[in-house]
């Protein structure tokens, strides 16, 4: 644990705090030794993302988005550079840091409302309160009425709904997502942005997304950084100023499909990269 | 179950029916056949002889003592298979050496006639329950360990990293994630090592001619009583059933629906 009660306690104002970045990436870098050799994953990352905004981190399969991912979860420790969040390094899973994987990670022998309140359950807060505090969370996921199911009896994007309801129980300051999505079809897909959207408003939630979906990009960020391929380094940083609030409506605008074909222009590019050597290595085979 | 689920509705009354019909079509269909004789009836009684005979033998040979020992020494073989066999599946995963160690020899060791080892455990633990309820617990075992060690094994890396990322004590990670992920393994596992056990129990009974219904069944069988033998049988049946339908009550009560 890298943060005690008094650093919270005597944190600078709220006004004052938003000068420093809620997560800051400097000069990170992680190789990995590999039989054939080293293998470099992403290097000389660098960018911050403000307290309240949301940041997409976008790039083609094989840009190490997930290194970069299980790096600012403090997953995975980095080769160079640093991490923080609010201001503290990052070299192992901070309590600041709420996370919702890719892969359906719900508990399977809880249900909804017991999968929400497990992580102020391990923090060792009183069984009425947590339950309390996770009823509100299923309830802002839309998973009202389904406190009692068990994961096995809900569909795959309800399932990832209860997952960022457990995150959101935490009340981390960022919450980091690695295509929470990816397994979802597009209409789900992009009802569930509409939801998380929202929370995120309603909550002033800080937000890191990674995702390989231009579209989903477009829809949630306030910024997307563009990877390259491998090595991952930042190709460009996009602001997007479609207006908030912003529903999935937008996908249908000028400005979105404006958006949509400058990232992809980006993007084709490092896929491409990716393509041709997939087919290279598959040759040699 | 809700629409959610996305299995057909089953229809527990439907599957009873079906279950039960089929036992007594069975039955009837025997008792036809030997009235017909077409087989046997002193290789297999009639089922009406062997209903007959309850009564005779709960009576004159005591069976409710002897399904109590039975009983008992299955109770005995499973909490041993319990406190034994899953601590060692949990070891065998927590060292991966003990597991390189020793997985193959105990796989080796499940498919090994183990009973063929009781005079040996009737000279080291003597003529009495001990040696049942020994040699049942060795033959059970071997499933117990290696269905806990693949629970452990197959549980979710995106668990593991959820138990990381909550920043997990061993314990917690233990007692949260890993145990109750491999549950319905070490179910699994504990439900094979006691129908090793059960066929072990009754076996060396029998063969030892000792403790509850093995030995019924050897001296009825001995006096030529087949309806007799037969009743016994059942008694044995019946234990196995209580067995099965406790062992999913207690795995229903720890996990429920999932």
């Amino acid at each position: 644990m890298t943060m005690s009660s008094e650093d919270r306690t005597t944190s600078p104002p709220p006004h004052t705090a938003s000068l420093r970045p809620m997560l800051s990436v400097a000069g990170v870098a992680r190789r990995f030794q590999l039989a054939s050799g080293q293998l470099t994953a992403v290097e000389t990352l660098s960018f911050d993302v403000a307290a309240g905004e949301f940041v997409t981190i976008i790039g083609p399969s094989g840009c190490g988005k997930s290194t970069l991912f299980n790096m600012i979860g403090g997953l995975l420790p980095a080769s160079e550079g640093t991490i923080r969040v609010d201001g503290e390094t990052v070299t192992e899973p901070h309590e600041a840091i709420g996370i919702v994987f890719q892969e359906d990670s719900t508990l399977p022998w809880r249900n909804v409302l017991g999968n929400v309140a497990f992580p102020l359950e391990l923090r060792g807060m009183p069984k009425a309160e947590r339950l309390d505090r996770a009823q509100h969370f299923v309830e802002l996921v839309g998973l009202g009425g389904f406190e009692k199911h068990m994961p096995a009896e809900l569909s795959g994007g309800m399932r990832q709904r209860v997952a960022i309801a457990r995150t959101l129980a935490q009340e981390p300051k960022l919450l980091l997502m690695d295509e929470p999505f990816a397994s979802l079809d597009e209409q789900t897909r992009l009802l569930l942005g509409d939801k998380v959207t929202q929370i995120q408003q309603d909550l002033k939630q800080t937000v890191v997304l990674i995702t390989h979906n231009i579209t989903e990009a477009v829809q949630l960020s306030d910024r997307i950084v563009v990877m390259t391929y491998r090595p991952g380094r930042i190709k460009r940083v996009i602001d997007i100023d479609l207006p908030r609030p912003r529903t999935s409506d937008i996908v249908g605008s000028d400005a979105f499909g404006h958006y949509v074909a400058e990232i992809w222009s980006d993007l084709r590019e490092e896929a491409s990269k990716g393509l041709v050597e997939a087919e290279a290595r598959a040759r040699v085979r | 179950m809700t629409e959610t689920d996305g299995k057909p509705k089953s229809k527990p009354l439907v599957a009873a029916a079906l279950g039960l019909g089929t036992l007594l079509g069975i039955i009837l269909l025997t008792e036809l056949l030997i009235r017909l004789s077409v087989i046997s009836r002193f290789v297999i009684p009639p089922p009406s002889e062997i209903a007959m005979s309850f009564g005779r033998v709960i009576t004159q040979e005591d069976v409710v003592g002897r399904f109590f020992i039975t009983m008992g020494e299955t109770v005995a073989a499973g909490a041993l298979l319990t406190v034994v066999g899953v601590p060692l599946g949990v070891a065998l995963h927590r060292f991966a050496v003990l597991r390189q160690a020793t997985e193959t020899w105990i796989a080796a060791y499940a498919a090994a006639p183990v009973v063929l080892a009781y005079p040996l455990f009737l000279v080291i633990c003597g003529r009495n329950s001990w040696t049942i309820i020994v040699m049942a617990f060795l033959n059970g075992l071997a499933p117990v360990i290696l269905k806990t060690l693949e629970g452990l094994s197959a549980i979710k890396p995106v668990l593991l990293n959820l138990g990381r990322s909550y920043r997990m004590t061993p314990w917690q990670q233990f007692w949260r994630l890993l145990f109750p992920a491999a549950l319905p393994a070490i179910f699994t596992g504990l439900r094979l090592g006691l129908i090793f056990a059960m066929i072990s129990i009754v076996g060396v009974e029998f063969l030892i001619n000792l403790g509850g219904l093995g030995p019924l069944i050897n001296t009825l069988s001995e006096r030529y009583d087949m309806p007799g033998t037969y009743a016994a049988i059942c008694f044995v049946v019946l234990v196995s059933i209580i067995f099965f339908v406790l062992l999913e009550r207690i795995e229903r009560w720890l996990q429920p629906r999932r």
